[in-house]
């Protein structure tokens, strides 16, 4: 019963040696990038914020994708995540993974607080409080001049390298990529396992049928409340990586803008696959770098981008390839 | 003191009042369309513009009258040629739809007219304040007010007496048992949209005369409209219009006092109606809750 509810969910079932084997060369590829990275053009910075925005997507599609929960105001969590860390390591420590694990919490209880306020609506109502909420914490960051910068952003902290007992770890660029892999390694295990469980079993069947969950006698808005914070507490780690990438952060990491780039990531590589927001994060960050280094009107091809596969293809690359492979 | 305080909060009307237009536009297409247009602060911004560019032509009234008419045969196109594909499918599409419009709109507004802002000439018979003591109360200002209460109180009556408001409530209602009898709920969905649009047109205009015209001034004015529809009350237009004017007092009396918080208050009004009345000052009960 629970393997046919996931898999009618397309929830991660990993029966096929087909899905194995890409899974396999996936990870592979994944751990060799900054060594083939620069053969194809790239950069291994830009593989770091590939992970990240796919590990933000990833996190708000378990709300989005497998609970239902349309919510436009993930972004708050995301720079919650941003604010802590740079906060932290500014006035408190020097402690990278302190500062980290500072971030994600700060983003996490926010989500956790917020979202039963949230889930008083319904629908698209739902959508329109998670915004306002989100928006809020931009005002805020964008007001309180002498804590946050301001709208100049968040300056002056910068990562430090880890220390464990009797090793010093520099956290350069390649070190870094690795850093955020294990991190990204660590939040997909997260997700996957809540997928896995009882919990996320129910998840899926509010999606699929609230009203029926309900009668069941499951206390539906509470389970979507639970699904807004664990999703929160991820992408605010995605968040807390994003200010160590770039030493910097600023009230755009909060805007509701980043949560509609968040959104279509997840629609562009699928939002009923667990990978889906993965192959989104690819697409969507490649094509920002490229197209914004060759024309000042970027923003319309972001725009295309969304109207485009909204109209064309609203399965997205994950969704339009499973489709094509069960006829 | 007094005094300030009483500016401040007739400054925080008038912006109120633009809230209150947009929330109506916005409310009006939520209701009917079931989208929530994220355009609608680029519309609006677009018809500011279309009247600046027209005013040296039309001069002010006659781009009052002719800028929102043109931003809302645009919306006609998107709803006709984007926006309709998509009543069938899940509410995130047309919200990802509308929302990549925004950008692509913001982005032609810059190209076309500059990332800077413009000036904006309104009427020298407006230009002056009425009282010496009450400074505040310039004619322009009045007239804000006057034309938010005036373009509401018609729409209501256009909603109450025409044949089109009839329908476009009875759709609110129940859009299915309006199409069973016989009324094309396509027709009517452009044209409700295309109502909402001409409102985002004349509160830009409006708007762009008191805070300025910068390509991206529906940005700041969508996020406080969103919230005047929760406070005031989803599926109910005046419930807008009010939650919109009581936001912007409230923000506007913030400022008085303590000027940071000004911007976040409105969020925290949004939470406590939340929590104290989900269904918002004039919302009907259990609708989508």
């Amino acid at each position: 019963m629970s393997a046919t509810l996931a898999r009618a969910a397309g929830a991660p079932t990993h029966t096929t040696p087909r899905t194995w084997l890409a899974l396999g060369i996936g990870w592979a590829l994944l751990i060799a990038v900054p060594f083939w990275i620069p053969f194809v053009g790239g950069y291994t910075d830009l593989a770091s914020r590939v992970l990240i925005y796919a590990l933000a997507a990833m996190g708000l599609n378990l709300l989005l994708g497998f609970t239902g929960g349309l919510s436009f105001g993930h972004a708050a969590y995301f720079g919650l995540g941003c604010y802590g860390v740079g906060l932290m390591l500014k006035y408190e420590t020097h402690s990278t993974l302190l500062a980290l694990l500072a971030g994600t919490l700060l983003g996490g209880a926010a989500a956790l607080l917020l979202g039963p306020v949230a889930v008083r609506r319904r629908g698209i109502y739902f959508s329109m409080i998670t915004i306002a909420i989100g928006q809020m914490f931009y005002f805020i960051a964008v007001r309180w001049n002498n804590l946050t910068g301001g709208e100049d952003g968040l300056t002056g902290f910068r990562r430090h390298p880890l220390h464990f007992p009797g090793l010093t770890v520099p956290l350069g660029t390649t070190n870094f990529y690795y850093f955020v892999l294990v991190f990204f390694t660590l939040g997909c295990a997260l997700l996957w396992g809540v997928l896995q469980s009882p919990l996320g079993h129910a998840f899926v069947a509010i999606r699929e049928n609230h009203k029926r969950m309900r009668f069941l006698g499951i206390p539906v808005a509470r389970y979507i409340a639970l699904s807004f914070a664990i999703s929160g507490l991820v992408v605010a780690l995605a968040g807390s990586l994003n200010a160590l990438l770039d030493n910097f952060t600023s009230p755009n990491d909060l805007d509701y803008t980043l949560s509609g780039n968040l959104l279509i990531i997840a629609v562009l590589g699928g939002m009923r696959s667990f990978w889906g927001p993965f192959v989104g994060a690819i697409i969507f960050v490649l094509v920002r770098d490229y197209v914004s280094s060759l024309i000042t009107n970027w923003m319309t091809v972001i725009g295309l981008i969304f109207v485009l596969s909204v109209l064309f293809f609203p399965l997205g690359v994950l969704g339009f390839l499973r489709r094509r492979s069960a006829q | 003191m007094g005094i300030v305080v009483l500016l401040d909060a007739f400054n925080g009307l008038i912006v109120g009042a633009f809230y209150g237009l947009m929330a109506i536009g916005l409310s009006l297409i939520l209701g009917l369309n079931g989208v929530i247009n994220f355009a609608h602060g680029t519309f609006m911004a677009l018809a500011a513009y279309l009247a600046f560019t027209l005013m040296p032509v039309l001069g002010f009234w006659g781009a009052l009258v002719v800028a929102p008419v043109l931003a809302a045969a645009l919306g006609f196109l998107v709803e006709r040629f984007l926006i309709r594909r998509l009543y069938r499918r899940e509410p995130i599409y047309s919200l990802l739809l509308t929302f990549g419009l925004a950008l692509i709109m913001q982005d032609l507004i810059r190209t076309i007219w500059g990332a800077q802002g413009q000036p904006i000439t309104i009427p020298n018979l407006l230009d002056h304040p009425l009282s010496n003591t009450y400074f505040f109360l310039t004619g322009y200002r009045v007239f804000v007010v006057a034309a938010a209460l005036l373009s509401t109180g018609a729409l209501f009556a256009v909603l109450r007496y025409t044949r089109l408001g009839i329908r476009i409530r009875a759709g609110n209602a129940d859009l299915e048992t309006v199409a069973t009898l016989g009324v094309n709920i396509y027709l009517l969905r452009a044209a409700n949209f295309v109502l909402g649009i001409y409102f985002a047109g004349l509160a830009g205009i409006l708007a762009a005369g008191q805070l300025g015209l910068t390509p991206t001034m529906g940005d700041t004015l969508i996020m406080p409209s969103f919230v005047a529809i929760v406070v005031g009350g989803v599926g109910s237009l005046l419930g807008s219009l009010l939650g919109g004017l009581l936001i912007g007092v409230a923000s506007g009396v913030t400022t008085a006092f303590f000027p940071a918080a000004s911007a976040v208050v409105i969020y925290v009004i949004m939470g406590v109606m939340l929590v104290i009345r989900p269904r918002g000052l004039l919302g009907q009960e259990g609708l989508l809750e």
